[in-house]
């Protein structure tokens, strides 16, 4: 049976910012839908606010909405494009709740769209608790197994007391009921814990009750990943175990594909509960995740919970089996049956079977704790890590040491030299799952931990622990041995161990160890990840490393072009750079090239195997690439390795990939030393004429101080030699630079600190820029809203600059020409300036794409990345002109006057983080990025896109209501007109005493409320936090100053997150958002497709 | 560097080298595993990641030399209760990264020290990827493992290898069945009595014959009609088993005059060639065989797709598209492989008799096919009433 020929237009819904959660997979498994329906020849309709996403790139859907996700932009959109079907299940839970929201509206109805690859009753069977708890009965009663953890409800102590004999002990998880965001639960361990936990939830608790649950820390964790066509086919893609047991969130554990640990009676037990379920909830077409906890001590089974739709365990899942769950799903969505879709692999197989795998895949998470210093960083239930590297080898320890030397984190890979440390006191530490866990444990044993030991602390499955062993005792042998044999070398490959790891243990360089390697023949040969285990013949060159004896590297003829991409997702580093480098592989091979891509982000379009012409999922490591780039010299010619694309991971290889005579195209290492070094690049503004904010290094509180004196303060303080604006400060006075200076462990004479001036009330702009030697295209002006010193990643901004005028742009222009070629860029470059007092200062360069390249090229509707990677390969701007993939005339930089605005809108993850006590993390923005992701609003004037751009991250800006308004003296003055323009929309205003005095002189009237450290009134009066609290507050303008006022300012903003009131904490913010505002007051706010954008800009280019 | 002196390097002992010889030539060094000699038999690779224990006690695996493809083997250890048979039955066994420490709360000792103690010579340590894709190319072949003191002519060993029986044209049955009859009671109230020929029978299908309210009387490979009757069934099953089905003569027969008799007949792999051949289909040697527990079958009467246990050197040469005359009525396949179109089920239609090539018993694998014994049930009814 075919697909259905009734449905001709679908509704693709996107999943919006990369925030904790939901990320980049989602991407991934749009781009691989929307690419699916068109294919079939069905118009795609997509919205997505998020502009670094290849789903969003205009050939992947017919009509691409960049708008905010919410009901009301989607049913502007349905109205619009009225499409026969939506599909909600690909966009995460964003798309997902979107949905079901307008089906509960009628929308869906009114305007006759079908809900398809789900029903509103399977996704309420699946998500709501009390459903699922009587689908995992009625599967009891069918299967034998499984059922829901095991739990009585209490109203008093005598309850609860009986309630943990019945429940068969302790520990035991007390949840009172009706309290907000779980408060006052808590594990139990002991009576005494009970009585204080349960006594204090029974208070809480507006009903006196408790629910006393039975504890399930420390089983062990499966996942199974289902997929179900219209016949009721159904089968099992992949089964994951998790290494750390239950507790750890599965996003942050590590985890493991196939499962290691199961006989084959629990592992069917499993899929026969998995598949009763999916059929149980209803779930007709699609992809559902099923998890399990199984006790370790008697193969007790819980079902934890199920997934009606694709996960970020689906996207690891196709990764790692090479079975494309997203693009199955939408050919089931649209009516064809599993056993009717070919297997992509084999192409002579069908998808109506089960992945087997001859290898081990494993995931490590990537955490940011470090930009959150004060957040608690014990991993538990709620997910907190930003990112994920996957490895694949051909045995468990091989993919572990390969995933972890994949995060590329100082400290990620075991270490066997140095003092382990103390046995209890490293067994202590391991008690608490955090960020690193595993190297704590492996500390352990190297100080002599018994197998049984590491697991009492840590429940980790004795098998995973005796793999953790064996990597000991390997590595005890490395370090035995006399020499490095060639048989002890191979094995210690085989497990995984890295040039690195065995230089560290041999006390040699990695470039020996590499040398002696090579002499000895311990190469690593390539194997396919193929869905079968080799029964069947591999068309689809999806490669892993292994030191194994046969290769699977075919030759070629064409020249290939190597792509080096970005790694695990972190935050400075996103999906913009997959972005870039998916998109050099499709102009390349369009330019003729064989491409192949380098990566290991389970999360991301370039590691889908349909991307580049050959893929190798593997670490970005100067070993690892050196190798692959080895084996595919040996394949055919080698025309070049691009690492302009990938952001930082790659361009940090640059320079000793070329001293081991890898050819790189492209920007040639020098240049990027030339941006990058201070003393370098000062020489070539210098040359240029350019001005720089004054600065100097120090290595010592005493050098800092005579720069800041000299330069005078603020002044922006940094150590060298870090990404992502990390530790770096705006100071303000010499008391926090000396406190900076002593708390800063990494300064040292080879790390100086670096004091630049800090230009206050400047404006910020980023350029983004091709250069081909001769000729610039210079590719956007991007105006920041909030002013310099907020990292460029966490600052909204526009494009065309809105203040900045022709003389400004052609000042710009001169300057990055300059630094392009004064630097030597053969490619793409992103420089930051800053316009204060009418001097045009130059911040940073960086040779490479940018964060930027993707929202550039959407608001030019020029594919930049593109027209970057032809230019590494020779082509000149002239070329691309001639040949249409840049526009014939003008650039980014002369827009026409009536092509929309686009507005950049960063995303922060404040709402994951709570410190120890629980209590959420402060949420001002500063030099050192914190953003997740970000949103595009798009328009034709600014306010407009504003408010949309708001809306896409945050929830809509409130047209009226109450607003709070609490700024720092300097920015008193600002607030006046944006704050009078708010009374005219209506808006009630509530201001602190200081605030409220400026406002009422200027004739606005402000109800003055109690600070929080005011406390409540004499009368009752209640102070801001609880007021926001309360809901009483609509829009919270609160900007901070220095360290005064910081306090009070802290509740007020962690209020706002945990309220989701939006807040404004810089009075640019609040002017652009006065805009908005006036925007969505003013009439109706339409929708336009980047289609639709397109041949407008290009009809008035032409 | 520091390394702790009580040093637990020592914990990782070398085994000795062992080497594995194909009859075409190609050689794979590694380290022994199980039990240290020699060993001789059909190469062949299954695809299973679960399951070895199963798989190991599979009587159709007798003569057999399996490969693992999945590269974690003996993870769970062994048990007590998934013995499909009373001993191990492959010839050899290759892995390439046996568990040092078993981890389930139902094992009992480990599968090393198992097969040493059952006499299995394995090989460890080898690219078994490469030999995999070696024997799907080349097709499944005679193999030789060697370990403790091998000698270093491998010509020598070739020779060896070269001498081994082939599993084309070998009669294996007899050699794993039951020697005496027995039974397996039904579990709960008895409602039929199976009379099943043994010819390499898994533990599991009885028991799921049971749990249907079967009694089923296991008999021996030799079994004669009358003896089937004696037990009065209501049915008669035909097993799995290993060797060239072209050789089985007598349970060919056995059929034959079972289906004169109009009996309910239910086969099994081994038992559906056998009933392929007692409607006069032939048989034939598969290139590689399909061993695994992944493979997409379509029931053709439904157009459903079940994924099922494989284990099957040999298939039914029968025409996909028509119905065939026979002499006990018109037959149809009834179910195929979908990865390959090889026949894996035929019914008659005039009467009640069907089997499939697959292992609707699982163990390893799938419970996807379990209907078929409910499917049997509903025959044995039909004849009552």
């Amino acid at each position: 049976m075919p697909k259905r020929s009734d449905i001709r237009s679908v509704l693709v819904i996107g999943s919006g910012p990369i925030v904790i959660g939901q990320a980049a997979e989602f991407d991934y498994s749009g781009t691989q839908a929307c690419r699916v329906l068109k294919a079939e020849g069905l118009r795609v309709i997509l919205v997505n606010s998020n502009p670094a996403t290849i789903m969003t790139d205009p050939e992947i859907a017919d009509a691409t909405y960049v708008e905010p996700i919410t009901p009301e932009f989607v049913e502007k959109i349905i109205a619009k494009e009225r499409p026969d079907a939506l599909l909600p299940t690909l966009g995460g839970q964003t798309a997902l709740n979107t949905a079901i929201s307008m089906h509960e509206q009628g929308v869906l109805e009114k305007y006759g769209v079908e809900l398809i690859g789900a029903n509103v009753e399977a996704i309420n069977k699946g998500e709501d608790r009390d459903l699922f708890k009587g689908v995992v009965e009625a599967v009891r009663e069918r299967t034998g197994h499984g059922e829901s953890a095991r739990s009585v409800i209490c109203h008093s102590m005598d309850d609860v007391l009986k309630g943990v004999d019945t429940l068969g002990g302790y520990p035991v998880v007390v949840r009172p009921s009706f309290t907000m965001g779980g408060a006052g639960s808590g594990f139990a361990h002991d009576e005494e814990e009970l009585r204080r936990i349960a006594g204090q939830g029974l208070t809480l608790s507006p009903t006196t009750e408790v629910l006393l649950e039975e504890s399930i820390l420390g089983w062990k964790e499966y996942e199974l990943e289902l997929m179900r066509d219209k016949h009721d086919n159904v089968v099992v893609v992949c089964s994951i175990e998790n290494f750390d047991p239950m507790g750890v969130h599965t996003g942050d554990s590590i985890t493991v594909a196939p499962a290691m640990t199961l006989t084959d009676r629990e592992y069917q037990r499993l899929r026969d509960i998995g598949i009763a379920i999916i059929r149980e909830v209803g779930v007709d077409t699609g992809g559902c995740n099923i998890q399990f906890a199984v006790d370790p001590a008697d193969g007790r089974i819980i079902v934890i919970e199920m997934n009606p739709r694709v996960s970020r365990s689906s996207a690891l899942a196709s990764k790692a089996t090479g079975f494309p769950i997203a693009k199955i799903a939408a050919k089931l969505a649209v009516g064809y049956t599993l056993d009717e879709i070919p297997n992509d692999i084999t192409e002579k197989t069908p998808a109506s079977f089960e992945p087997t795998l001859d290898y081990v895949v494993v995931k490590a998470p990537r955490f940011a704790f470090e930009k959150f210093p004060s957040a608690d960083s014990t991993l538990t239930t709620t997910m907190k890590s930003v990112g994920e590297a996957m490895a694949i080898g051909r045995n468990f320890t091989e993919a572990l040491q390969k995933a972890l030397r994949s995060l590329e984190k100082k400290g990620s890979q075991f270490t066997f030299v140095g003092e382990p440390g103390d046995k209890a006191e490293l067994l202590a530490q391991a008690v608490r799952p955090t960020d690193g866990r595993i190297n704590t444990v492996m500390q352990a044993i190297r100080a002599g931990a018994t197998p049984e030991e590491v697991f009492d602390a840590t429940r980790i499955d004795p098998w995973f622990v005796d793999q953790l062993f064996l990597l000991k005792e390997i590595a005890d042998e490395l370090g035995a041995a006399d020499k490095l044999e060639p048989e002890l070398l191979a094995e210690a490959k085989r497990h995984g161990f890295s040039d690195v790891q065995i230089g560290e243990i041999r006390g040699l360089r990695e470039d020996v160890v590499r040398e002696v390697r090579h002499a000895l023949g311990v190469r690593p040969v390539y194997k396919t990840v193929d869905t079968c285990a080799a029964e069947f013949a591999a068309r689809t060159p999806y490669f892993y490393s292994s030191y194994d004896e046969e290769s699977e590297v075919a030759p070629r003829e064409k020249p290939a072009v190597i792509i080096l991409g970005s790694g695990p997702n972190r935050i400075g580093q996103g999906i913009e750079f997959d972005y870039s480098c998916v998109h050099a592989s499709f102009a390349l091979s369009d330019a003729g090239y064989e491409t192949v891509m380098v990566n290991c982000n389970p999360e991301t379009v370039s590691t889908d195997y349909d991307t580049s012409d050959r893929l190798y999922f593997e670490p970005l490591t100067l070993e690892d690439v050196l190798e692959i780039v080895h084996a595919e010299t040996l394949a055919g010619p080698v025309a070049g390795v691009i690492v302009q694309l990938g952001g930082q991971t790659p361009l940090g290889l640059s320079q000793a990939l070329k001293d081991n005579g890898v050819p790189i195209v492209g920007t040639p290492p020098e240049a990027i030393h030339a941006a990058e070094d201070r003393g370098a690049f000062g020489r070539v503004l210098a040359e240029a004429g350019l001005p720089a904010p004054k600065h100097g290094t120090a290595t010592t509180f005493a050098g800092a101080k005579a720069i800041a004196d000299e330069i005078g303060y603020p002044v922006l303080v940094r150590p060298s030699y870090v990404l992502g604006g990390r530790g770096m400060e705006i100071v303000y006075d010499e008391t926090r630079l000396a406190s900076y200076i002593a708390e800063s462990t990494e300064i040292s004479p080879s790390r100086p600190v670096l004091v630049d001036r800090f230009l206050d009330d400047a404006i910020e702009i980023d350029v983004d820029a091709l250069y081909d030697g001769h000729e610039l295209y210079l590719g956007g002006v991007m105006e920041h809203i909030e002013e310099a010193g907020i990292h460029s990643g966490d600052s909204a901004c526009a494009l065309p600059p809105i203040t900045l005028g022709g003389f400004d742009i052609k000042r710009l222009r001169t300057s990055t020409e300059a630094i392009a070629e004064g630097v030597g860029v053969r490619g793409l470059i992103n420089i930051q300036f800053a316009l204060a007092g009418d001097i045009l200062y130059v911040l940073e360069a960086n040779p490479r794409a940018s964060r930027t390249v993707p929202f550039t090229s959407k608001a030019t509707a020029v594919p930049l990345a593109k027209a970057a990677a032809r230019i590494s390969l020779g082509a000149t701007v002239a070329e691309l002109r001639a040949e249409g993939l840049l526009p014939a005339v003008g650039d980014g930089g002369e827009l026409p006057l009536d092509a929309p605005i686009s507005v950049k809108e960063a995303v922060m993850p404040w709402s994951r983080f709570r410190d120890i006590h629980g209590r959420g993390v402060d949420t001002i923005l500063g030099p050192e990025m914190r953003s997740t992701g970000e949103v595009m609003g798009i328009d034709s004037v600014f306010g407009t896109a504003y408010a949309k751009s708001q809306a896409g991250a945050y929830g809509p800006l409130p047209t009226k209501g109450r607003a709070f308004i609490s700024v720092a003296n300097r920015d008193k003055r600002s607030m006046i007109f944006p704050a009078r323009e708010l009374v005219a929309h209506g808006f009630e205003l509530f201001a602190t005493s200081g605030t409220a005095e400026v406002l009422r002189r200027n004739g606005i009237n402000a109800t003055v409320v109690r600070k929080q450290s005011e406390g409540e009134g004499p009368n009752g009066e209640k102070t801001i936090v609880q007021l926001i609290h309360e809901g009483g507050v609509d829009l919270i303008v609160n900007t901070p100053y220095g360290t005064g006022g910081r306090l009070d300012g802290y509740d007020i903003r962690t209020a706002a997150v945990a309220r989701s009131v939006p807040c404004l904490t810089t009075v640019q913010a609040l002017a652009a958002a006065v805009q908005g505002i006036d925007a969505l007051n003013g009439g109706d706010v339409g929708v336009r497709s980047l289609q639709e954008h397109a041949e407008h800009l290009t009809a008035s280019r032409g | 560097m520091t390394t702790s002196d009580q040093g637990t390097a020592s914990q990782r002992q070398k085994a000795a080298p062992a080497v594995l010889v194909l009859e075409d030539g190609r050689t794979f060094r590694g380290r022994a595993y199980g039990a240290v000699g020699v060993t001789f038999g059909e190469a062949v690779f299954s695809t299973g990641m679960t399951g070895y224990q199963e798989t190991l006690t599979d009587p159709s695996y007798h003569r057999q030399v399996v490969v693992m493809t999945s590269p974690h083997v003996g993870n769970t250890g062994i048990n007590d209760e998934d013995m499909e048979s009373r001993r191990i039955w492959v010839s050899g066994y290759v892995v390439r990264d046996p568990a040092r420490v078993p981890s389930s709360w139902r094992s009992r000792r480990t599968l090393d020290d198992e097969l040493a103690a059952q006499g299995v010579v394995g090989i460890s340590g080898i690219d078994t990827r490469a030999l995999t894709r070696h024997l799907r190319e080349r097709g499944a072949m005679r193999v030789g493992i060697f370990s403790g003191d091998v000698p270093a002519d491998e010509a020598t060993l070739l020779d060896q290898v070269r001498e081994a029986p082939e599993m084309k044209g070998a009669s294996l049955y007899e050699e794993v069945a039951t020697e005496e009859a027995y039974v397996v009671p039904a579990v709960g109230e008895k409602r039929f009595t199976v009379a099943a020929v043994d010819l390499g029978i898994k533990g599991m299908t009885p028991h799921c014959m049971a749990e249907r309210g079967i009694e089923v009387h296991v008999l021996p490979a030799t079994a004669t009609a009358e003896e089937i009757y004696a037990v009065a069934p209501d049915g008669v099953f035909f097993s799995n088993g290993p060797g060239d089905p072209e050789r089985a003569e007598h349970p060919v027969a056995l059929m034959r005059s079972v289906l004169e008799r109009r009996t309910p007949v239910f086969g099994i792999c081994f038992g559906n060639q056998i009933f392929g051949r007692a409607l006069g289909f032939g048989t034939y040697k598969l290139k590689y065989g399909h061993r695994g527990i992944n493979q997409p079958v379509q029931d053709r009467t439904t157009g459903k797709v079940e994924v099922t246990a494989h284990n099957h050197g040999f298939a039914v040469d029968a025409p996909l598209d028509r119905v065939s005359e026979t002499p006990y009525g018109r037959a149809e396949v009834s179910h195929v492989c979908l990865n390959d179109q090889v026949v894996e089920g035929l019914q008659l239609l005039d009467q009640p008799a069907f089997s499939v090539q697959y292992h609707p018993e699982a163990a390893a694998g799938p419970h996807d096919a379990a209907y078929l014994f409910d499917r049997f049930v509903s025959l044995m009814e039909g004849q009552r009433a």
